[in-house]
């Protein structure tokens, strides 16, 4: 029987999730609502988290001193070696069960988590070291398609024709001028790993996906989109659905690549234009005012589209044929 | 006495050595000239199997420091070791590795921090960490690297200490000499080193802890406070660990070493390899009759301002000898050495020497011109003067 939303809740009506209240969030944010379904997911199927946590919006608003949100254990050690710190606590795991010193009957899960800045720009890196390494840990990246901690700045994931205050627009430049980084390529390239999109407008699609990354014998990286109301504007009730309208206009399309082999697990019957996405965020208030709008929005449909072909195609062509 | 036994052996060799017998659980790792050695011959040890350490071949110094923090917040011993830029690239872990308490254990190899690129040995790569909290050892030669090893676990590992530890030699100066080295038995040494005893480890689910939380005005402060505690007690922890090595091994350690000092009146401060130098020129002077000394620096920090002051009054001068610069002021260890002596009553008269910056050689003669100068009354607080140097 797959996890399915209600009997998460049935399970944790009387259960911590790990994340617990108090933290300082704003309402409607999208990062704390990625972790605790990842966390939900795992403590219902019987694991014991341990949670690494690079420094972000989330990090610094969950673990105020003298308070800390968390009732799992957690580390947080700088902005871009989130995935090298775990990848030392899963060592250190293997090596103390190995001579004895720790019980081999727990079940433990190992998380990394980031925002897109510490993970497409600045931790790249010891990502990309982490699970060349192939240690047996999770990195859940929730993307805000910037840097919320500091600000609104760009980040590699920004979306052209989004305001930033490191690229804003302006009467010269338009903003943001590049497409976002591929991360899920980037990561999927490295040759054993378990690499994912999801969004939690679509929660089965999620869970069954963090499922699949608990069981996996190595490591396993999910991107997930996580709006910020701060920066895209958009009103606290409404993160959820903006999710699946960027699922709807193949903005976050929902795909998987396990050890080479692509399978896109949600494909809506009808697709809504990506203009609607943008619409709906205030990040791209000053895109809409400017003359060349139209040849921006052109230009992202273009793209959201080519993409959507190409996940197609690398599905047809790679099924059957794991790296592995 | 226990049985030991005699090895030709470089201090990298020396290095490896001692953490064979410590096994760590974890070490991650990161080459870098003259560093690597230490690596390469702890990773035949695990290749061997000889050790049961996990080893984390990591893709940079940054991540090797990283991995050290979270295996040892996990409730792992861990270690690591590096030189220079791979130092440098650490930096950032280096402080948070001490405000974490951690107690991880890092031989680090001197070499010259860039630029430009220079592998040879200087101290300036563990200046630049002197304020990161980190208790810092300095050897003079191959045995001490052993022997400050075993030591260091101790002291990092001690209840009122929990803070990380340098262990200093002098890159290929030490790292790729051989000299022989006293070992002692594998049971013996892992007796010495005892076992972990992890404090709120994150393995332990059943007591969750929040490592590295944001820490702002309200509380930031009083943390530090308790780091600068820490580091004060090591000077009531390590004189117990020295003389239960001492016991073991014959060999007495302590802050500083005095050498023929009891009726010096013109004494040398230095720190690593150069004390060896040091030492063969005080011989030479005393057979001439001139009443020379030696203080060699074992700890730099925490500083043993104390004993220093102790063993420095009454002196009628001091030269300080340094191997790293601090651009625009004083060098590291001369402006320690002074700050040391303002308050004591009588005040000897104090030079300041900086040497061997890149691997540039030092030599006997170099060390009886400082003394020289010293003996004629040359020397002029705060000039700071160059041995070796081309002008
Ligand atoms: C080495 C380093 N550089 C810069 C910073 C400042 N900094 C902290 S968080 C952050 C941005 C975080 O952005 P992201 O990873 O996207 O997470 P978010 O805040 O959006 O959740 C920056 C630039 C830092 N902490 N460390
Ligand atoms: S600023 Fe954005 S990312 Fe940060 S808590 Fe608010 S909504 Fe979340």
């Amino acid at each position: 029987m797959p996890l399915t939303m209600k009997k998460l809740a049935e399970i944790f009506t009387n259960k911590e999730t790990g994340l617990t209240q108090g933290h300082r969030m704003c309402p409607g944010c999208g990062a704390p609502i990625t972790v605790k379904l990842a966390l939900m997911t795992a403590k219902a199927l019987g694991y014991e988290p341990v949670i690494g946590f690079a420094t972000g919006c989330m990090e610094v608003s969950s673990t105020i001193y003298p308070f800390t949100s968390w009732s799992v254990p957690y580390i947080h050690n700088a902005f871009e070696n989130v995935a090298a710190t775990i990848s030392g606590v899963e060592t250190a795991y293997r090596a103390l069960k190995k001579s004895g010193k720790i019980s081999a009957d727990k079940k433990y899960a190992f998380f990394a988590f980031g925002g897109d800045g510490g993970t497409y720009d600045i931790g790249l890196q010891s990502l990309s070291g982490a699970v060349e390494r192939g240690h047996k840990f999770i990195y859940i990246l929730y993307d805000n398609e910037g840097y919320m901690n500091t600000g609104n700045q760009r980040s590699g994931s920004t979306p052209p024709g989004a305001d930033t205050t490191t690229a804003p627009v302006g009467k010269k430049i338009p903003g943001k001028v590049q497409l976002k980084k591929n991360i899920v390529e980037i990561i999927a390239g490295h040759e054993y790993v378990y690499a994912a999109t999801v969004a939690f407008g679509e929660p089965m699609d999620f869970m069954s996906k963090i499922e699949k990354a608990l069981s996996f014998d190595g490591p396993s990286f999910i991107a997930a989109l996580s709006p910020c109301v701060r920066y895209w504007r958009v009103p606290e009730d409404q993160t959820v659905d903006i999710t699946k309208l960027a699922i709807q206009t193949k903005y976050w399309p929902l795909y998987e690549v396990d050890r080479g082999v692509y399978k896109v697990t949600r494909k809506p019957s009808t697709f809504k234009p990506v203009s609607e996405f943008i619409k709906t965020q205030e990040r791209f208030r000053l895109l809409l005012q400017r003359p060349d709008a139209q040849e921006i929005i052109d230009e992202i449909q273009h793209y959201v589209d080519r993409r959507w072909e190409r996940l197609l195609a690398l599905e047809e062509a790679t099924k059957d044929k794991p790296i592995r | 006495m226990t049985k030991v036994h005699k090895e030709a052996i470089t201090g990298a060799q020396a290095a490896a050595y001692a953490m064979k017998q410590i096994e760590p659980d974890v070490v991650a790792a990161y080459p870098i000239t003259p560093q690597t050695p230490i690596v390469e011959y702890f990773a035949k040890y695990v290749a061997d199997g000889v050790v049961k350490t996990e080893m984390v071949p990591v893709e940079s110094e940054h991540s090797a420091m990283s991995a050290v923090v979270g295996a040892a917040a996990a409730g792992a011993r861990a270690m690591t070791a590096t030189s220079a830029n791979g130092l440098a690239l650490m930096h950032e872990i280096v402080y948070i590795t001490a405000s974490m308490r951690l107690p991880v254990v890092m031989p680090v190899v001197n070499r010259a921090l860039s630029g430009p690129i220079n592998i040879h040995c200087d101290h300036s790569d563990t200046m630049a960490e002197r304020d990161s909290g980190w208790i810092q050892l300095f050897c003079e030669d191959a045995q001490e690297v052993y022997d400050l090893t075993l030591m260091a676990v101790r002291l990092a590992e001690h209840e009122q200490v929990r803070l990380p530890v340098m262990v200093n030699q002098d890159g290929f100066i030490i790292s790729h000499g051989v000299e022989p080295v006293e070992l002692l038995p594998d049971e013996v040494a892992k007796k010495f080193v005892g076992e972990l005893k992890p404090l709120y480890p994150l393995l332990d689910t059943e007591h969750p802890v929040t490592y590295g939380p944001l820490d702002l005005y309200d509380y930031y402060f009083e943390h530090k406070r308790q780091q600068i505690e820490a580091m004060k007690n090591v000077f009531k922890v390590f004189p117990s660990i020295a003389e239960e090595f001492y016991n073991i091994t014959g060999r007495r350690y302590n802050f500083v070493e005095p050498y023929k000092m009891e009726d010096a009146q013109y004494v040398m401060v230095a720190l690593g390899s150069t004390n060896g130098t040091i030492k063969y020129v005080v011989d030479q002077l005393r057979e001439e009759g001139k009443k020379v000394g030696l203080l060699k620096i074992w700890m730099f920090r925490p500083f043993p301002k104390a004993e220093i002051q102790r063993l420095l009054t009454g002196r009628k001068a001091v030269v300080v000898l340094d191997r790293s610069a601090s651009f625009g002021a004083e060098a590291p260890l001369y402006e320690a050495i002074k700050s040391s002596l303002y308050e004591v009553a009588s005040k000897p008269l104090l030079g300041s020497f900086v040497y061997g910056l890149g691997g540039r050689d030092i030599n006997p003669e170099l060390v009886r011109f400082a003394f020289e100068k010293a003996m004629k009354h040359e020397l002029v607080v705060d000039q700071e003067l160059y041995l070796g140097l081309r002008e």
